[in-house]
């Protein structure tokens, strides 16, 4: 049994459990929304005082806090408990041919050592690439009002058009780094 | 006590993200180059089944663990502000290979370096809001 489950998972029983994630917050009386916490983190911190969008009442979201650290004590699991020693991930040939042409080696493990090492940490280069991207996604969900589980999973389930017009724009712009400032960062 | 089993439901999402390898910054590349379904069959499951959940949840009138009606609150109406915001967070998904909560999966999982992704997300989030009156929405 723990042979099987520590294969890598297929993508459909991912796509059930994210579902039925969804539905059990919502029977919950909440709602799936994971950005919502880096707001309310500023809240928790004080920027309300300074900013009036940060002045709420972030204590009736800790239940969400709380999902975040279970998020990442589920990942210490994933790892620790049911993932061999010696694992890739198996991406298409395709891709790790377009990747080594920006100078990315086939993959070792689940993140590429050339963007998340330590050693690329502490150049100057992997600061800027990992604190900007950080920096875009928390600007950039905020303002559209919610992220990858806020929009492309809770909002369109419930058929809104603002969420299909966000997931359209995650997509340009994510298509557009990809294709566009990809050669130009790591070319 | 009250809020276990909002720490078991998150300790499954960190479970099944990792195991599934939606936290892979190679499975963003290959979803954005289109050369794979996986990321595509993840996301289109849980939608796919979403939809039909919620059109039922409606149409049954259900109500929550404490009895009260489900509601579904329409979004305010507007182009710019999700347009816009959603190709700032595009680029910056595409960047880091990572969304919100991927982010800290992958801080569990041992890539503390995401840590710093994180803590830069929340001051892109400070930022916005400190600024957001100047912006189109």
């Amino acid at each position: 049994m723990i042979e099987f489950l520590k294969q890598p998972w297929t993508w459909w029983f991912s796509g059930i459990v994210i579902s039925a994630i969804m539905f059990i917050l919502i029977f919950f009386g909440k709602s799936f929304g994971f950005s919502a916490n880096l707001r309310t983190i500023c809240a928790a911190g004080g920027a309300g005082k300074k900013v009036a969008f940060f002045n709420f009442d972030w204590k009736k979201q800790i239940w969400n806090l709380v999902f975040l650290v279970g998020a990442i004590i589920g990942g210490f699991i994933a790892k620790e408990l049911l993932t061999e020693e010696t694992y890739a991930v198996a991406i298409s040939e395709n891709t790790i041919e377009d990747l080594a042409a920006l100078g990315f080696s086939a993959p070792t493990s689940v993140q590429p050592g050339e963007l998340f090492d330590w050693s690329a940490l502490f150049t100057l280069k992997g600061f800027l690439v990992l604190s900007i991207g950080g920096l875009l996604v928390g600007f950039g969900a905020r303002y559209a009002g919610g992220c990858t589980s806020g929009h492309a999973i809770s909002g369109i389930s419930d058929l809104q058009i603002p969420s299909i017009i966000a997931v359209v724009g995650f997509f340009i712009g994510g298509l557009i780094m990809t294709f566009f400032l990809f050669p130009l960062i790591f070319g | 006590m009250k809020f276990l089993k909002y720490l078991i439901v998150g300790i499954v999402f960190g479970i099944v993200m990792a195991k599934s390898e939606a936290i892979s910054w190679y499975r963003i590349q290959e979803m954005f180059r289109f050369q794979a379904f996986h990321m595509y069959g993840i996301i289109g499951t849980a939608v796919t089944l979403g939809v039909i959940g919620v059109a039922l949840i409606k149409k049954l009138k259900l109500r929550d663990v404490q009895g009260n009606p489900i509601q579904f609150y329409p979004k305010n109406k507007s182009i710019a502000r999700y347009l816009i915001g959603g190709i700032i967070f595009g680029l910056g998904w595409a960047l880091s290979g990572a969304c919100p909560g991927p982010m800290v999966v992958n801080l569990g999982y041992g890539f503390l370096s995401f840590g710093l992704v994180f803590l830069f997300a929340i001051f892109g989030t400070y930022l916005y809001g400190a600024v957001k009156d100047k912006l189109p929405h």
